[in-house]
């Protein structure tokens, strides 16, 4: 028999980016708030020491920050046809664990989906007609460029975001994003200062006719105040950043910019170590009156609330709707069904290049230091001639030279041996890089459902990922990569390689932790989970925030898409849900 | 009890921990309410491996390894061997710890063949890989060459290790684990031993770092940020404050 603790205001299932965010804007509304972290307690100055956290194996290889799959792990096949085994290890993508979940260790970098994102069906078809997107799940997110501008300007000024506006209310901006959709105003810091590589880079785009801009990064610039009275330090470039914590309060986390203040309210209580097996329902499954979870000791409690705010990563969020019967699992032979629609990853391709004349010290680097060309984004060139929809950021940044997993070599080189030696020498400081993160588009047969076989620790089904690279996606890819080709000409360098994207996803060799969808917003109850607000179409007082809720996923990192409509989702909880309880779109 | 630490000496710190209600560890998990938590040496530092002995492998297996290492990265002038550096005792060290036992990895059955797609599906944690591969290699050099692999000249040694790493050699391991992907796990931490920080036993005196002009631990480059073509004029640090 679960323990049945006291009834709260609210209930957050995790405390990552976004739980933290909506713990802050519903403690400030006056409600009584707990959060449930599976993970521990982490914070910068005792879990992040600046003393030891530059350790390449512990962190990056060994994965210490990272969610363990003995704790819970998920299956993966590429077709309907295969049979999903589980990934042992993660490696494609690599969620995050404990306080501050995966925006601990994200690299930083914070931008904005488009007007256009937003509202893509629409957008596609009146530009090129309805033939142009068939064969596509693609669909309207139900919000607006407009309504949610914003919730993204909340996001950055909360994360100190630095960077170089391109578009100010209309009007374009030199030196920024001549293609991002208008803000209100500029971000708060300026940009980091450059690298050699990024510096070459965008003066050769500049040749090109392209418009290259400072990648907008959550590293910061210089030591920062933000709106929470937080205070920030400046970037050092010190090259352990992305799978690593910031020792040095300088990457944007809960850590960093919330939690000092979250922690003392007197309204809020966080419980770590506390795992949530589900959301329990009323007896006729239109409301949710509790969640029941497990303390490290294995204890089984009951947490009554008001409101439940599903706020994991995105595929957990997924896991806990279907465990918890909050929806209805999409099939993917009928297309009915709502819960693991649309999941959606990120479609990539690289260039590298090497010299015999250029030292680039690529060890002094930031997870989001760099410039990036959007000439060749989403929906900003014209697509009428072209066999394909979508597009990708084509960016030239520098994370890191740490030598246990970045050593570059000429393609072909031995892999040990004294051959090996000399082509690692040669390689490791006279190389640069640069790629595309191309969008991922939604089609019928990629989803998420429950496993039938593996099951996590406590006996409860895991996540099962049926997904390959859509063959409009592959298509986009592969112009990116002949992009990239003649990209690579102006540098006229002594070794050029392009990759192209090959179909089949595997899930071992690292790729992108920007795993979208499963759980979106959307206009329509019969394709969509939840509606505008991330609130439940079907049960109405719980909200499930995250980029479970994207439509589709962009050519773009996702977190400030996803800090933005965690602010969007929490507005709507104070200043309609607690006036009016009840479903804030009728379906 | 008032929050504020001014005036509290460190013992009396430690004394009242138990005490502190921002922290309570009680039977229902960690609660935390009203404070951000702050506790004394919260954190857990790396311990620096122990160099002497060996704590996984026999001595067979030690001196097996101690040769493959010796080949994947031979001395020359870039730097000494792998052997030299310590990439035997950091894999030794990796392999008695959590690394060894795939701890924090999914472990559960059903194991089934896999597609390449899938990752490595087989039931043997890495320290069960080594000591079956270490096994199986030898076997097959006694077999082909009537010696242990250790006993071969170099050019014998780097024909069997180019094999494996062909796959044109098969050892006798077992399914689900192929001789490529030993190959791969030891030549992955091999290079893990030579890169990784000294403090785990191998890249001794950053010999790796400093083969390809890596600084190490040092956390701040705002000096050299701007520099457009300039080499870095530091050698490395170690989290331990080894200078080279």
């Amino acid at each position: 028999m679960a323990r049945v603790l006291p009834k709260r205001d609210a209930v957050i299932i995790g405390l990552g980016w976004t739980g933290s965010i909506l713990a802050q804007q519903l403690t400030d509304a006056g409600l009584n708030v707990v959060a449930l972290e599976r993970g521990p307690w982490r914070d910068t100055a005792t879990d992040f020491n600046i003393a030891y956290m530059q350790d390449e194996l512990r962190y990056a290889i060994r994965k210490d920050l990272f969610l363990k799959p003995s704790v819970e792990a998920m299956t993966m096949r590429n077709n309907a046809g295969q049979t999903a085994l589980p990934m042992r290890d993660y490696g494609s993508f690599l969620p995050g664990d404990g306080v501050g979940g995966a925006g601990v260790h994200w690299n930083g970098q914070t931008w904005r989906f488009w007007d256009s994102d937003f509202s893509i069906k629409t957008h596609l078809t009146q530009r090129y007609g309805a033939a142009k997107i068939k064969g596509l799940q693609l669909q309207d997110w139900g919000v607006t460029w407009d309504e949610i501008e914003h919730s993204f300007d909340q996001y950055e000024y909360i994360c100190g975001t630095s960077g170089k506006a391109g578009n100010i209310k209309g009007q374009i901006q030199p030196g920024g994003n001549p293609f991002e959709s208008p803000r209100s105003r500029d971000y708060p810091n300026p940009p980091l200062r450059m690298p050699y590589a990024s510096t070459l880079f965008a003066e050769k785009m500049r040749e090109l006719g392209h418009h290259p801009f400072p990648l907008p990064s959550s590293n910061l610039s210089r030591a920062y105040v933000n709106p929470l009275g937080i205070r920030m330090g400046e970037c050092t470039f010190c090259g352990f950043c992305e799978r690593f914590a910031c020792g040095n309060y300088s990457k944007a986390s809960a850590q960093t910019t919330i939690l000092p203040v979250l922690m003392k309210k007197p309204n809020f209580e966080l419980r770590t170590d506390s795992e949530v097996l589900k959301v329990n329902l009323t007896q006729d499954g239109k409301m949710a009156r509790s969640v029941t979870f497990l303390d490290a000791q294995g204890v089984e409690y009951e947490q009554p609330a008001d409101v439940v705010a599903v706020c994991a990563y995105a595929l957990m969020n997924v896991r806990m709707m279907l465990l918890s019967k909050i929806g209805t699992q999409y099939d993917p032979v009928s297309g009915k069904g709502t819960v693991g629609r649309n999941y959606c990853y990120q479609t990539s391709a690289g260039a590298r290049l090497m010299f015999d004349d250029k030292h680039f010290n690529p060890f002094i680097g930031a997870g989001a230091l760099g410039q990036t060309i959007d000439d060749f984004q989403g929906d900003g060139f014209d697509h009428s001639k072209l066999d394909f929809v979508g597009g990708a950021g084509i960016s030239c940044t520098v994370s890191n030279g740490r030598p246990i997993s970045n050593r570059p070599t000429v393609p072909g080189s031995p892999r040990w041996g004294a051959k090996w030696k000399q082509a690692t020498v040669d390689g490791y400081q006279n190389s640069m890089g640069f790629g595309s993160q191309g969008s991922s588009y939604p089609v019928r047969e990629n989803y998420l459902d429950l496993d039938p076989t593996y099951t996590d620790r406590h006996g409860r089904p895991l996540l099962r990922i049926t997904f390959d690279f859509p063959d409009n996606d592959v298509r986009m890819s592969h112009y990116m990569s002949e992009q990239l080709e003649k990209l690579t000409k102006p540098f006229n360098a002594k070794y050029t390689a392009v990759a192209r994207l090959q179909k089949g996803w595997n899930s071992v060799p690292y790729q992108s932790t920007h795993n979208t969808g499963g759980a979106i917003m959307g206009t329509d109850p019969t394709t969509s989970a939840v509606n505008k607000y991330l609130q439940s179409w079907d049960v109405p007082n719980v909200f499930v925030v995250g980029a479970s809720a994207f439509a589709h996923n962009a050519g773009m990192n996702p977190t400030g898409t996803v800090g933005a409509l965690a602010y969007w989702a929490a507005e709507a909880i104070t200043t309609k849900y607690i006036k009016s309880p009840g479903a804030l779109v009728p379906a | 009890m008032d929050n504020s630490l001014r005036g509290v000496t460190r013992r009396h710190l430690l004394a009242s921990a138990a005490a502190l209600p921002i922290l309570a560890a009680t039977a229902d998990g960690r609660t935390i309410s009203g404070n951000l938590p702050w506790s004394p040496f919260a954190g857990a530092p790396p311990r620096p491996v122990n160099p002497l002995g060996w704590y996984f492998f026999t001595p067979v297996e030690a001196a097996t390894v101690e040769a493959i290492v010796e080949r994947l990265i031979p001395a020359d002038q870039l730097s000494p061997s792998g052997k030299e550096c310590g990439c035997a005792i950091f894999i030794d060290r990796q392999l008695a710890g959590a690394f060894g036992q795939a701890s924090r990895l999914y472990t559960k059955g059903p194991f089934r063949q896999g597609l390449p797609t899938q990752g490595y599906q087989g039931d043997l944690a890495p320290a069960g890989r080594y000591r079956l591969g270490l096994q199986a290699l030898n076997e097959y050099t006694n077999t082909t060459y009537k010696k242990d692999f250790r006993a071969l000249s170099a050019e014998q040694q780097d024909e069997v290790l180019a094999g494996m790493d062909g796959s044109k050699i098969k050892l006798n391991l077992k399914p689900g684990f192929s001789t490529k992907e030993f190959f791969e796990l030891v030549l992955q931490n091999t290079m893990e031993g030579f890169f990784a920080d000294p403090l785990y036993g191998g890249n001794k005196n950053m010999a790796g770092w400093k083969m390809i002009g890596f600084p190490g631990a040092r956390y701040d480059y705002r000096d050299h940020i701007d520099k457009r073509n300039v080499p870095y004029p530091r050698g490395p640090v170690s989290i331990y404050g080894m200078e080279g």
